[in-house]
């Protein structure tokens, strides 16, 4: 059981540090100041969670490896984000609605994993959903302004929405480690989540006035190690420091 | 007849364990420690502090973070470890806790007036029956600017009577 909590913590780790990495690129560039806070603000929770998450598995692995080491030390390959996170910011469209499929998907996932009979994930759980709710109250408000506000936000808000859309098939498939702690109650399944999801999404679509793509294509490879060319270079940039100086600290 | 408790359990517990504790020249040696961001509210008062525990010459400080992100955790523990130093005691270690999951719930009546002095709107959770009000002047018309402030725990406000913008602690 326990290289694949390890592998599901590092996994889980991933998906928030790299969306997390990623959303920082906003600061200092998002269309106003308050934006700028509350992006930065979002992506420092998502860091956060990356942090207990590597925490717990640094602990189970016992090899002598950090939290940082986890962080700073491996290549693309060793990454098992889902793509849906490591993909270019995009324009501030692009960004709220994948906030929007990602933040819906937490939430849901978040609500059961409280529940998990392992202890620390259900006490890591119980801290991120309170931040997710938060996220997700945040990102449906700017899908539903954007897409229910001008000609031209409405437009960009329809089309971020069809750049994102082929991703978010990813987050519903278990991997097989993942199975196994499912059977175990451990982690959740998170196939079984789908109706719900999209059920939500449809509503907040439906009063943004916007239309759900089709679902005509779908990328995966994520969990294996298997990545858009966009990870290594934001790895390189992420890991700069740690890589030149071996072992730095502030 | 039904009993309105006026505290959370989490909260009576944790107040308990201060009360209850055989070392309260350290709690009180740790009320002069606060949140680098919020330097007038301390640990206790914001519901960070938990418990203080002595074995032998070690003393383990237990503190729940506020966000998972909150990077002000690395200084507390630092000032928290500053302010011991003068004990007899060899060593001391702060442990920052998952549980109990911190809430805006164990920030005691006095740190929520202080916020309000240092022009913060204190949380208005429902139990509290309180709405969201400028810390200037008072007034309930008030409206969001943004979900977020200047740190993860606070949103962005503007009275609308005193039309002055003012940061809110979020409730959570």
């Amino acid at each position: 059981m326990s290289q694949p909590l390890i592998d599901y913590c590092i996994a889980q780790g991933d998906d928030a540090l790299i969306f997390g990495q990623r959303m920082t690129e906003w600061c200092y560039s998002a269309p106003f100041l308050e934006e700028d806070l509350a992006l930065a603000n979002v992506a420092l929770d998502l860091i956060g969670r990356a942090q207990m998450f590597y925490d717990y598995a640094a602990e189970l692995a016992d090899d002598g490896r950090s939290a940082d080491d986890i962080a700073f030390l491996r290549d693309a390959r060793s990454y098992t984000n889902l793509l849906i996170n490591e993909l270019p910011r995009g324009d501030f469209a692009f960004s709220m609605a994948r906030f929007l499929i990602v933040d819906t998907f937490n939430v849901l996932y978040l609500e059961q994993l409280v529940n998990s009979a392992d202890e620390r994930i259900a006490a890591i759980a119980a801290k991120a959903i309170k931040e997710s709710r938060y996220h997700l109250r945040r990102s449906s408000d700017w899908v539903i302004r954007l897409g229910d506000g001008t000609e031209e936000s409405h437009e960009k808000m329809q089309k971020g929405l069809e750049e994102v859309w082929g991703y978010h098939k990813e987050l519903f498939i278990a991997t097989a480690g993942e199975r196994e702690l499912i059977a175990n109650n451990i982690a959740v399944d998170r196939e079984s989540l789908y109706s719900q999801w999209s059920d939500q999404i449809d509503a907040v679509l439906k009063e943004a006035t916007l239309s759900r793509p089709e679902d005509g294509w779908k990328v995966v490879g994520g969990r294996e190690g298997i990545h858009t060319e966009h990870l290594g270079h934001m790895l390189s940039e992420m890991q700069y420091l740690q890589r030149s100086y071996p072992g730095v600290e502030w | 007849m039904e009993t309105i408790p006026l505290v959370t359990e989490a909260q009576r517990e944790r107040q308990l364990r201060r009360s209850s504790s055989r070392l309260p020249e350290l709690w009180a040696l740790l009320d002069a420690v606060s949140d680098p961001e919020i330097p007038v509210v301390s640990l206790w008062d914001l519901g960070i502090l938990q418990d203080i525990k002595a074995d032998e010459d070690k003393l383990t400080v237990e503190i729940t973070p506020t966000y998972s992100g909150c990077p002000a955790m690395a200084e507390i523990a630092v000032e928290i470890e500053k302010a011991l130093a003068a004990t007899d005691y060899r060593e001391v270690e702060v442990v920052s806790l998952l549980t109990p999951t911190w809430t805006t719930d164990f920030m005691s009546s006095q740190g929520r007036e202080k916020l309000r002095e240092y022009g913060i709107a204190p949380p208005a959770p429902k139990s509290l029956a309180e709405k969201i009000s400028c810390p200037q002047c008072r007034s309930e018309e008030v409206e969001l600017i943004s979900e977020f402030g200047s740190t993860a725990c606070k949103a962005l406000y503007r009275c609308s009577d005193c039309l002055e913008p003012f940061d809110y602690f979020k409730c959570i």
